[in-house]
Parts: structure tokens; sequence; C-alpha cells
């Protein structure tokens, strides 16, 4: 039986504590991990709080992120709780292994610290790497700051182990910007937290000597089709779930989440369309444009998988020029939130004016002027009621601009 | 608790967790070894399986096999899977979470096996780093490698278990190559060097030795490697009929020795002592000729120009031979 660990009322958290503190009182059975910058001190806290006597499981530091997540599939189909954590280069390793997981209807969470992609190597955040797994077929939350990561992650242990949904859950942050910065965290003491999550009640666990189970068939073509437009249909419909989890912790709390985050859009005429740390420094940028009487808001996903297209139809329908930022090298075409929210508004049938900024690659600060700048050529086009810039350009980049069509 | 086996018959009978009628071919080791090693215990086993011909012919929704619980996740990790289902039942067993019918069974006195099946490829190669980690960290489970000595489910191609001389469909011999250029891996020095308590070599056609071996495995509390000879009537190219007989080639050649290396070490892995047994010595050690000259795999070696190959294969087979007997008389 785990101790009791003291909280305050208001702790000061990074994001990586933020999402230990989760784990802990999710009262996790098996975590399987493997260390890797800006996400290691995740495991790090976590394996403290087993050495403190805080959490009862095993804490198994395996040799690669491909064994980390494989453990957790093994682990689960076994009938117990897992979690683990990774970034970058080692969430990458897992990739293969994320749909292991999805396929077999494994409720794992796994809190990835977002960072760039190598090479060259880079250490810091971007979101290269959660559009490496967003189509493993998990759910995607994403956070902004740390009380999003405590908050986001405790939820996804409710959201993914519904017997309606039974799918794995990522939790997303920014590397540094959230997962290094300490913050006000109000969290739920243990036995709150603890009753909120509720016990895990495995499905066909392999511990079950009695009724022998088979986990990771093969399929032919006879069968496979069937198995991923299942998978499908239960992935599109844990939004039901996503949104009572949202709810009841609503009523827990006083904190609101939902789908589709916006700020000041009742009357917004431009937006910025951002992931996360972002959204907080747009919200600074769009309070500056309305000081000018610029009507300014600010929209981001909580939900990026399954993918959200009516809020976001909705959130955009008034909207006359919005700028959809990506935080990841767009490799050969538009930024991935791009093609996203476009094609969202191709089939509402009505679009605004969409610009695509690739901004912030490798941890490269994204300053209010930055933004401001936006709101600037957004506010133009949208007075023009048109495109007077490229689809798609570079901010922030040293050296000659880079614009493309 | 060790089960009791009498005879061949009594215990080709006993039986009912894995299903030979599979899509395995005709003659295959694997199948064999398989209901060996299950057969060994009358404790629940579980199981995890490596990407690879036993995986893809005995799992195909909607049938299965097997009436053990098993787990397929992907090439490269069935020795991770395994240790940490077993690392899962560790902690539900502590915590009072066990299915009731297993906590039932742990009533009786009785624990449930956890077990790896993979093939070379999965072992040798691409799941080494999955399987150095497992025994590393000192897992409780028996990892058993079918090593056919080729990539047999993907078509034939060569693997680090592919012995020198040998036509894969990737070390081809052609008229002006041999095959395979490299001697295989000392899979089972390597696992014994990581520390595992007990590491075994295993033929199917000596099944009692086979089974005396899982056993002693299954007594041990920490990681086991068996590797087990599983000859390949796709890839060796020899007829059905003929597998045990191939393998008992292996086994008189000395091409295949059946030994066993005891580690005996504390509960941190602290090792002080080290014994190697042979457990079988064959009265009359055949040259090595007439294991290879049972395997169309090996045909091409007769020719005058490939001669020397099978020279350099007996000689490498003594040189090995006598290595294991000076470390059995040496008890190291």
């Amino acid at each position: 039986m785990a101790k009791k660990y003291e909280l305050n009322e208001v702790e000061v958290w990074d994001g990586n504590m933020a999402a230990a503190q989760a784990l802990r009182q999710a009262q996790v059975d098996v975590v399987a991990a493997y260390p890797i910058t800006p996400s290691t001190p995740i495991v790090q806290n976590y394996s403290q709080f087993l050495a403190d006597g805080y959490v009862d499981g095993d804490f198994i530091m395996v040799e690669s992120e491909h064994s980390a997540m494989s453990g957790c599939v093994a682990a689960s189909a076994a009938g117990a709780r897992a979690a683990t954590a990774t970034s970058s280069q080692g969430f990458a390793l897992m990739v293969e292994v994320l749909y292991q997981a999805s396929g077999m209807r494994l409720p794992i969470v796994l809190t990835v610290v977002n960072r760039a992609l190598a090479a060259p190597l880079n250490v810091n955040g971007d979101h290269s790497d959660m559009y490496l797994g967003r189509d493993a077929g998990w759910i995607n939350l994403c956070s902004y700051n740390p009380q999003e990561a405590y908050d986001l992650t405790l939820m996804a242990f409710k959201i993914g182990e519904d017997l309606d949904v039974r799918l794995p859950v990522m939790v997303h942050q920014d590397g540094f910007l959230c997962s290094h910065t300490a913050q006000n965290v109000r969290p739920l003491q243990d036995e709150v937290a603890t009753e909120f999550v509720g016990d895990y009640k495995p499905v066909n666990s392999m511990l079950d000597v009695s009724n022998p189970v088979t986990h990771g068939v093969q399929t032919e073509e006879d069968w496979h089709f069937e198995h991923k437009a299942r998978q499908h249909n239960d992935l599109m419909n844990s939004k039901k779930v996503i949104k009572r989890v949202f709810d009841e912790f609503k009523d827990l709390t006083g904190r609101e989440y939902d789908f589709v985050y916006k700020y000041k859009m009742d009357d917004a005429d431009i937006a910025i369309f951002a992931l996360g740390t972002t959204v907080e420094s747009a919200q600074v940028a769009a309070d500056k444009m309305r000081e000018e009487g610029i009507k300014a808001g600010v929209v981001s996903l909580r939900v990026l998988r399954p993918f959200p297209f009516e809020e976001v139809q909705k959130a955009l329908s008034n909207i006359k020029a919005v700028a959809a930022m990506d935080r990841s090298a767009p490799g050969g075409t538009f930024g991935a939130l791009f093609n996203e929210i476009s094609a969202a508004m191709l089939a509402a049938g009505k679009s605004p004016v969409i610009l695509n900024y690739i901004y912030g690659l490798g941890g490269r600060d994204t300053t209010i002027d930055h933004l401001v700048d936006i709101y600037r050529q957004l506010d133009e086009c949208a007075k023009a009621g048109e495109r007077k810039y490229p689809l798609q350009q570079f901010i922030g980049l040293r050296g000659p601009k880079l614009s493309f069509y | 608790m060790t089960k009791k086996i009498k005879n061949l018959k009594e215990f080709s009978l006993s039986n009912d967790r894995y299903e030979g009628a599979n899509l395995m071919c005709p003659g295959c080791s694997h199948n064999i070894i398989v209901r060996e090693v299950l057969n060994a215990t009358n404790d629940p086993v579980i199981v995890a399986t490596a990407t690879g011909c036993l995986e893809v012919c005995t799992a195909v929704y909607p049938k299965t096999s097997w009436d053990v619980s098993w787990i397929h996740i992907g090439f490269e990790n069935a020795a991770v899977a395994i240790a940490t289902a077993q690392a899962a039942y560790e902690v539900l067993k502590r915590k009072g979470r066990l299915p009731e019918a297993t906590k039932k069974m742990l009533e009786e006195g009785r624990e449930p096996k956890f077990v790896a099946f993979a093939g070379d490829g999965g072992t040798y190669d691409i799941g080494f780093q999955s399987l150095s980690g497992a025994f590393e960290r000192g897992h409780n489970f028996m990892y058993v490698c079918l090593d056919n000595e080729v990539y047999a489910n993907t078509g034939g191609q060569r693997s680090s278990s592919t012995p020198i001389g040998a036509s894969t469909t990737t070390s081809p011999a052609g008229t002006v190559s041999y095959g395979e250029k490299m001697m295989k891996k000392s899979m089972v020095e390597i696992m014994s060097d990581h520390g595992a308590p007990y590491v075994a070599q295993v033929s199917p056609s000596k099944w009692k030795d086979l089974v005396k071996k899982v056993q002693k495995g299954f007594e041990v509390n920490g990681p086991v490697y068996i590797n087990a000879q599983s000859a390949c009537t796709t890839e060796w190219k020899h007829a059905p009929e003929d597998t045990i007989e191939v393998s008992d080639l292996g086994v008189e050649s000395c091409v295949w020795p059946l030994y066993e290396i005891i580690n005996e070490r504390d509960e941190h892995g602290i090792i002080y002592n080290t014994k190697l047994n042979i457990t079988y010595r064959p009265k009359n050690k055949i040259p090595v000729e007439e294991y290879l000259a049972a395997q169309p795999r090996f045909k091409h070696l007769f020719k005058p120009e490939n001669r020397h190959i099978i020279d350099l294969w007996q000689k490498a087979v003594d040189t090995k031979w006598e290595h294991l007997q000076r470390r059995e008389e040496a008890g190291v």
C-alpha cells in the first residue's frame, strides 16, 4: 500500500513534475521507461516516488524506448495499468509499437514532451514528434502549461480505460517551455484524484488462467479491414467519453476543458490557431490587438485525435482570416496543422483566409511581437477580404525571408 | 512442482495447450519444440512470440493454436513482452488484483510460467537488444530460441545464425561463391555471459534431454535461455519425414552439442560459481560431412572447389567440442 503524499493547495511544479504526480496518483502498476531529454524528469520523479514508498508498482528501466512501449503493451495486456513518457527520437523509436498498442486496444497513457527530431540533433521543443505519431490510432490530448499537463494526464486514464473506448492516450506538452517551467499548480488530494481516476478493470487479462486469451493475432485481407474500421469507429466515438470526463472534471475542480480551446472568439474577426505554449503568448498578443480595436482571438485544439471537425468549423465560422501556426518542419508541403484546419473548413463549405506560419523550430523563441505581426497581416487580409501574403511564411528565421506559394 | 514424465507415448498424448494441426510446414521442428516445452509442465503457461513462422502460422484471426494466454507484439520485442507481463504479474499478485482463478491456483502452490518463443532472427539479430536488456535486468522468464539458422518466414534470407557455407536467398551459392561466409554467433555463451542462472542448448530429437532442461529452467528464479535446434524443411531442404534424423545428425556430429551452463548467483546477480555440463556425449562422433550431406542447403559444398569449406566446418566443430569438454573438466 502506497504512502499518502502530502500536497499543498497550490504546488509549484513544472510540467514534468505535474505529469509525474498524475502518474503517481493514478497508482500505475507498471511504468517501463527510457530516459530522454526533456521528458526524463517524469520518470526520475516517478522512480523517486517509488523509492520513497509513494507508489506501489514496478518501475522498469528498460534498454530502449522501443522496449518501453513494448513493456507497456505486454503489462497492459496482462491486466496492469501501464504508462510511460518520452520525447523526440525516443518517441520515433516507439512509433512501431504505438500502432500495436492501439490495435490491441490497450489503454496505456503516454506523456509526450514535444521536441524536435534530428537531424540536426536538437534537444529543444517543437511539435515534429507530435505529428510523427498522430495517426497511430491513439487519443491525443494537448496541454499548454503544467496545470493542464497534470489535469489531462489524470483524465487520460479515465478516458482510455472507459470500456466504450479502450484505447491508448497521449498527453502532449511543450519541451522545456512547459516541461521545465515551474508554475503554480492546484493538485487534487490523493484520495480525490484516485477516486476520480477509478480502479483499473482490465479486459482479457493474459493472467487469467481460467480463460487464456490471444493478443496480437495476424489478420489477412479477410479481416484486417474490419479490425481497422472498428478501431477508427471507436476512436471517433470516443468523443462522447472525452466530453463526459471533461464534464466530470469540471464538476470536481471547476476547471473547464473542451475539444477546442477558444480565447475571445465570440466576436473575433481574426484568429491565431496554435498549439502548446504559444497559445498563452497568442492571448497576450490578442489583448494588445484589442487595445487597438482589432477584434483578435485565439483558437487551439485540446483534442488532436479524434480531430474535432465540427468544433473547429464552428469556432472559425465567423472568422475572416486565421493563422495556422505550425511548430514543425513542413517537410515539403503545408504545415500539418494548416492541413488539418484547411480540411475542416473545406468540408464546412465556408472558409476564412488561412495563412500558414512556420515558427519556433528546435526551440527558437517566438515573441509577442512576432504574433502581433501575424495579427497585423491577418487584419489586412480580413479588411481586404482576400489573401494579401504568401500562403506559407517562416517567422523569426535568421537570414533571407522564406515564404512559399 | 515438476511434472513426472514416464515415456514418449504418454508425453505425446498429454498436451492440450497447443494444437499441432496449424499452418506450419509438414515436418517443422518449431511445432515439435513448442509442444515439448509446453508439455514439460502442468502449471499454466503464458507465452509471448516474436514475429516469425510460429506466429504467422498459429494465430491467424479468427483462429488460434494456443490454449494458453499468448501475445505477439513485434519482431524485436518478445523478451521484453514476456518480462513485463511477468513483472505485471508480480505487481498484481502483491496488490491482490490477480483474476480469481489465478489466485486460487496460487493457493494450490502453483505459479504460471512465462515463456518467450522467437526464431534466430528475433533472437540473434533484431530482437537481441530487447533480449539482452531483459536478461541483464534479471526478469523471471524462459526464452526459447527456435534456431533454424535462417529467416524462413520471409523466404530464406541469411541471419547471424546462418552457418558458413549455407546457401540462402541473400547468401546464395553461385559460380564464384560458396554461400554464407561467416560462422554463426555463439548465442549460448553470449546469454550465459549475461549472468543468466540457466542456459542450455537442446535438440527436439533428444526429447528427454530437452524436457529435463526446460524443467530445470522453470525451477530457476531469473532469466533462462534455451537454444533449440530447429530443422527447417523448407530452407534446409530436407524431406519432412527426415526432420528428427537430420536433427540427430547435428547432435551426433557435435555440430549441435547438447549442454547446459549453470551460473550460481545471488539475488543481486553476483555469480560465485559457473558450471558447464555436457548432457549428451555421442558414442561415435560422426563426421560433419554426414550432417551437411543430409541438407541440400549445403549441396554445393561437395563440389571439389568448395570442399575446403567442409574442412573448415569440421575444424570449427572440433574446436568448439574440445572447448566445451575443457570447460566441463575445469568446472568453469
